[in-house]
């Protein structure tokens, strides 16, 4: 374990991502602190520039751009973390319930799964915003419902290949029932890839909210970084900030849990002797 | 004699995070005009990066050449420019590699495989390259060698597969051929065509051969002269003859003492007197397993394969009975089928006359403690995640003992397999393969069963390790009265273990007996084909001066 | 591979394609009875202020007073038909409206298919082909900041660059529509608008496959067929060329095959940055009016366009691959 936090750790762009991953979480949890009311509230004339009354200016209305990031950040992690979570256990559910019991139930449930992998997900995930009308919870059950089907296949695939493993047929030979092989056994083998892609699936979860914000499809009353663009476009000619940096955060913060994915992938499977 | 290879001192050194400095330590030898060295070793012995270095083949930057010289003609190797090794590689040197499916690149015609070598080092036309590949190919007995050209790895046998690396290899005629356990992936039939083949060929057109082996039985079928190795160090070296016969290394002894000979273990004279009164603890009765073959997204209907069709045996109480096979003959599937891993189609399991067919797992909970397993991988038998201790104890938890108890006996197990007891907070990772074949068999007796089903349980283990283990289930055998059905594909080692045998093919029996009657007098013709693809069989037989003692004590042909 | 296997593999696929598009066609109605209100209204278009006789013949048709199940039935028999419905907002049955918008974004996805799979190969196979130098760095490094832009964020930048402050591409649409170019004028002059939004979309495609193939290129170079290759004599480049690339293909196809569906989630974002007029922006203007039965029809066609475009990927992958079992 010792080695794995140090691997984790001493590698520098990881180091640096989750630097600003620290940042964004403090900025996230201290939103009402740092910039306390509403970042809706009009603040200054519309268009003041960077750097001068405000850090990051005001948008068109006045609003300040640098209240919106922070509590942008807030929204963001929020709907993204909650989506993930979400995928990740309704994937772990299809997957480890398709790889153990194959047959039937497989062949039915990765038939499912290859139906959402195969519709276009984001056009699927507009059309269920706009059904259920554009709000967080909406949000985190359109991003979930677009995101499992790849946590469903890994699951699956890590639970066939260790259910063919010896250790697994040991333990039924021993007369172990399912339950116990699949939460006692199984599971825990699958752990690494599971956290590398879980990971990796909130950068995904963050595009997508963002995205859909940005068209418009956000909830009314959150502040988000893709809201902030999608406000900020039709000034891009004369306010180029109001696009430029909230589209900055959002690349970054993608960025760094990437990189800091790519790192854990990394330190969770060292490359073995080279022979 | 001149030598065709001469290595003198050659160090390569492994990285820094393995286990030890240095894959191979200062080793000196050299393989003559127109003879087969075999270079024989266990695993880690440095034989295949030895083998790999000669052609600067070494995965590079990790594991490097640290010293010495490799001489081909008057030329070291180790020196060349990259170019001019090039022009060394296959077409003076070539090589040949353990596993033909990996080998060979899937998307590419065998043909255009063969050819390309042909086109990096002659001018010769496309035409005039296309016939020589198809005499080669001619030349190592591949069946219709025009259509053999354009098929694709996958669509040949391994048999097949391994002929076209070899012919790959002799395509330019090479004044030395480097083949890496060429024969260690494939069934002993085809191994023993194969052996064949290179022996021939290797007479014909006089190359010398340097061949990498773990298997002494590969050893005395082929070898001119042998080179030992261990731990990076050539440990002797000599003619085959007296290396096989009078070893003087005590390394070298052990393993060839540790090789099982051929001489079948007599059936005790009580077993043989009873047989109508003996106690029949399991029967399987017309058992039949198909596999309806899954092709995934692409096939609608893949073939499918009968693995077991209709099988019926009998193992009687305290004896021991081998079930042997090739791949593919069915005999793990229906292992399987009778440990209730695998659900059989038709026929019937009978376990102390109780039928226990088709029973759901929480059903089939109280027999388990009549039946037990033991696995072939060591490496992926055991949870690594799970403490030894946990895993011993396993079995007899779910039977409803108290985990402390079964924590104090699996203590007790670990001494009785000759493991240390504080080994049960320990992780799997922290044994070596025979340790954790000991921590194995430990978890399979940890429920006092009457019955272990053993499914290759020392295929994946040193020679020397096997021998230790199989004399470990033999005492266990002993002392806990049990009955043991054991799964292996080596004679040598059914020979060691069973006084019973049955020999299995495409799914059926074609021959069962005492091991003596049959390994004396095979009837079936796959069971004569069998007992005379087992290489070296004529070794051991003959020189009753070597080997272990005790196997020779009862041997009938000595 | 004889065209009669091949046609047999085609039938094969069509066949296996038809599930799917059943799924979706009943996705689409499970989506239906989750709109708030009458489903009836909803298929009138929702805010489009249809008359009442027309949503009354639409219940009728549909059968919304039955049972749910006869419900099921007569909506896939409906889709099945073709007859997606009429839209108020826009005065015009669905179907010719998505049919219109069809070919625009069929250019700007097949632009960004062959951009991104050819450069992402392309990159990859570089990156790989030098591993761990400044240039393999300056690749991967692209790559990775690539693959974390959105869209359009990306697009808008762009425009902001290239249109505003350069002024060498325009900003929005497909062409200049007072222009009246003819012939080959408006050949260029829509590459022209073609520029900007296909790099955009092509962006976080090419950084994808960029890294799959590097990873696999590396992955492939470690395997025994390749030392085979070098103990043949054969020199670094020819194992690349001819051994490791081709193998390195597969992954690179079959991710591109799953990433269809993705590609026009992605056109759809684009094509609103730059008012291209496509499926996506059709999109999103039914977004705006609520106009939900639009919304449904063109998430239904995009999806049997997915369909379509993976079977082509398949029929591709089977030509590359060998070991694939037809019949």
């Amino acid at each position: 374990m010792r080695g794995f936090w140090r691997r984790f750790l001493t590698n520098p762009r990881v180091a640096l991502s989750l630097l600003w991953l620290a940042f964004v979480v403090v900025l996230a949890l201290g939103a009402h602190v740092l910039s306390p009311g509403t970042p809706f509230a009009i603040v200054s004339k519309p268009f003041s520039p960077v750097l001068g009354d405000f850090l990051f200016g005001t948008d068109s209305l006045g609003r300040s751009v640098a209240a919106g990031l922070v509590h942008g950040a807030r929204t963001s992690l929020l709907i993204s973390i909650l989506a993930t979570l979400a995928a990740v256990a309704f994937g772990t559910l299809v997957g480890s319930i398709a790889g153990f019991y194959g047959g039937l139930i497989d062949d039915v449930l990765m038939r499912v799964t290859e139906f959402f992998q195969t519709i276009p997900s984001f056009i699927f995930a507009i059309v269920l915003v706009a059904i259920l009308a554009p709000s967080g919870v909406s949000l985190v059950i359109a991003i979930a419902t677009v995101s499992w089907p790849p946590i469903a296949r890994i699951v699956r695939g890590e639970v066939l290949a260790l259910r063919n493993r010896e250790f697994v047929q040991a333990a039924i030979v021993a007369g172990q029932s399912d339950m116990a092989i699949l939460v006692g056994q199984v599971l825990p083998n699958a752990l690494s890839p599971l956290i590398v892609t879980g990971s990796l699936l909130v950068a995904n979860a963050i595009l997508i909210e963002s995205a859909l914000s940005f068209l418009g499809l956000g909830a009314p009353n959150l502040m988000s970084w893709g809201f902030q663009i999608g406000a900020g476009r039709a000034f891009l000619r004369d306010a180029w900030w109001l696009v430029t940096i909230p589209g900055i955060a959002i690349l970054l913060t993608v960025l760094s849990i990437n990189i800091a994915g790519e790192g854990l992938n990394d330190a969770l499977n060292p490359r073995l002797r080279d022979l | 004699m001149s030598a065709v290879l001469r290595i003198e001192n050659l160090s390569v050194a492994l990285p820094a995070w393995a286990d030890r400095r240095l894959a191979v330590d200062n080793v000196s030898l050299e393989v003559l005009r127109n003879e087969i060295l075999c270079v024989v070793g266990e695993s880690g012995s440095g034989k295949s990066v030895m083998a790999k270095a000669v052609l600067g083949l070494l995965p590079a930057p990790h594991v490097r050449v640290t010293g010495g010289r490799v001489f081909y003609g008057d030329r070291d190797l180790l020196t060349l420019p990259a170019a001019d090794m090039r022009g060394v590689r296959g077409g003076r040197i070539a090589m040949i590699f353990q596993e033909p499916m990996t080998a060979l690149n899937p998307l590419m015609t065998v043909g255009r495989q063969a050819d390309e070598i042909i086109e990096v080092h002659t001018k010769l036309t496309p035409a005039q390259r296309r016939k020589r590949v198809i005499e080669v190919f001619n030349d190592v007995r591949l069946p219709d060698p025009e259509r053999i050209l354009s098929s694709y790895p996958h669509e040949l046998s391994g048999g097949q597969r391994q002929r076209v690396m070899i012919a790959m290899a002799l395509v330019l005629e090479p004044g030395l051929v480097i083949a890496d356990e060429p024969t260690t992936a494939l069934d002993v039939t085809t191994q023993a065509q194969i052996l064949r083949l290179l022996k021939e060929l290797q007479e014909r057109h006089g190359t010398a051969i340097m061949f990498i082996t773990h298997d002494f039985g590969v050893v005395a079928e082929i070898a001119d002269r042998v080179a030992v190795m261990r731990h990076g160090v050539l440990v002797e070296q000599g003619p085959a003859r007296d290396i096989l016969t009078r070893p003087q290394d005590p390394y070298t002894q052990t393993l060839i003492g540790a090789v099982p000979s051929l001489v079948p273990r007599q059936a005790a004279g009580r077993e043989r007197a009873h047989a109508a009164a003996r106690e029949e603890l399991l029967k399987v009765d017309g058992l039949e397993k198909t596999f309806a073959g899954r092709g995934g997204a692409f096939s609608f209907r893949a073939p499918r394969v009968r693995a077991v069709a209709g099988i019926s045996l009998e193992v009687w109480k305290g004896s021991s009975l081998a079930l042997v096979g090739e791949s593919g003959s069915g005999k793990s599937t229906l292992a399987r089928c009778i440990v209730g891993l695998e659900r059989a189609d038709k026929g019937a399991i009978v376990l102390q006359g109780h039928n226990i067919t088709g029973l759901s797992r929480a059903q089939l909970r109280p027999y388990r403690k009549v039946l037990q397993m033991v696995f072939q991988d060591p490496f992926a038998s055991l949870n690594p995640r799970w403490r030894v201790g946990d895993i011993i104890a396993q079995g007899p938890i779910v039977q409803g003992v108290a985990r402390k108890t079964a924590l104090a006996e699996a203590q007790e197990l670990l001494r009785l397999v000759g493991l240390d007891p504080k080994a049960i907070d320990r992780y799997p990772h922290e044994f070596s393969g025979g340790q954790r074949q000991r921590i194995g068999i430990a978890r399979a007796l940890a429920v006092r069963p009457k019955l272990i089903v053993a499914d290759e349980p020392v295929s994946a283990l040193d020679v020397s390790v096997q021998k230790q283990v199989l004399d470990l289930l033999d005492d266990l055998r002993r002392s806990f009265d049990l009955s043991l059905l054991f799964i292996t594909h080596d004679l040598r080692v059914a020979a060691h273990v069973c006084e019973e045998i049955v020999v299995m093919k495409d799914g059926q029996i074609v021959e069962r007996g005492l091991t003596a009657d049959i390994f004396a007098s095979p009837q079936h013709e796959y069971t004569q084909a069998l007992l005379a693809s087992v290489p070296g069989r004529d070794w051991r037989r003959s020189d009753p001066g070597s080997g272990s003692r005790e196997a020779w004590a009862n041997d009938p042909y000595a | 591979m004889g065209g009669f296997r091949l046609l047999r593999y085609l039938i094969r696929r069509i066949v296996q394609a038809v599930p799917v598009v059943l799924g979706v066609v009943v996705l689409n109605f499970l989506l239906l009875q989750l709109a708030p209100g009458d489903a009836a209204t909803v298929l009138a278009g929702e805010a489009g202020g249809a008359p009442v006789e027309y949503v009354e013949q639409l219940r009728e048709r549909f059968g919304l007073n039955k049972p749910i199940a006869v419900q099921l039935a007569l909506y896939v028999k409906n889709i099945l038909a073709l007859d997606l419905g009429y839209s108020f907002r826009n005065a015009s049955p669905v179907l010719p409206l998505i049919l219109d918008r069809l070919w625009a974004t069929l250019l700007l996805m097949g632009t960004t298919l062959v951009l991104s799979v050819g450069g992402g190969i392309l990159l990859g196979l570089l990156a790989a082909v030098w591993v761990r130098t400044w240039k393999d760095h300056l690749i991967s490094v692209a790559a990775i900041v690539a693959y974390a832009t959105p869209l359009f964020w990306v697009g808008l930048m762009l425009i902001l660059v290239f249109s505003i402050k350069l002024d060498w591409l325009p900003t929005s649409g497909m062409e200049d529509a007072a222009a009246f170019y003819e012939g080959w004028a408006r050949v260029a002059d829509i590459a022209k608008h073609l520029v900007l939004p296909a790099i955009t979309l092509s962006l976080f495609y090419i950084a994808l496959y960029v890294r799959l193939m590097r990873a696999t290129m590396l992955e492939q170079r470690g395997l025994d067929y390749v030392t085979t290759a070098r103990a043949k004599g054969l020199s670094e480049r020819q194992i690349t060329m001819r051994h490791v690339v081709r193998n390195s293909l597969l992954p690179v196809v079959t991710i591109a095959g799953v990433q269809i569906g993705g590609l026009l989630g992605g056109s759809v974002v684009v094509e609103s940055v730059f008012a291209w007029p496509g499926l996506g922006q059709l999109a999103f203007q039914a977004l705006f009016a609520r106009d939900l039965n639009l919304l449904l029809g063109i998430f239904f066609i995009s999806s049997c366009l997915v369909v379509l475009v993976n079977i082509v990927i398949d029929v591709i992958y089977l030509m590359l691959d060998p070991r694939i079992r037809v019949g």
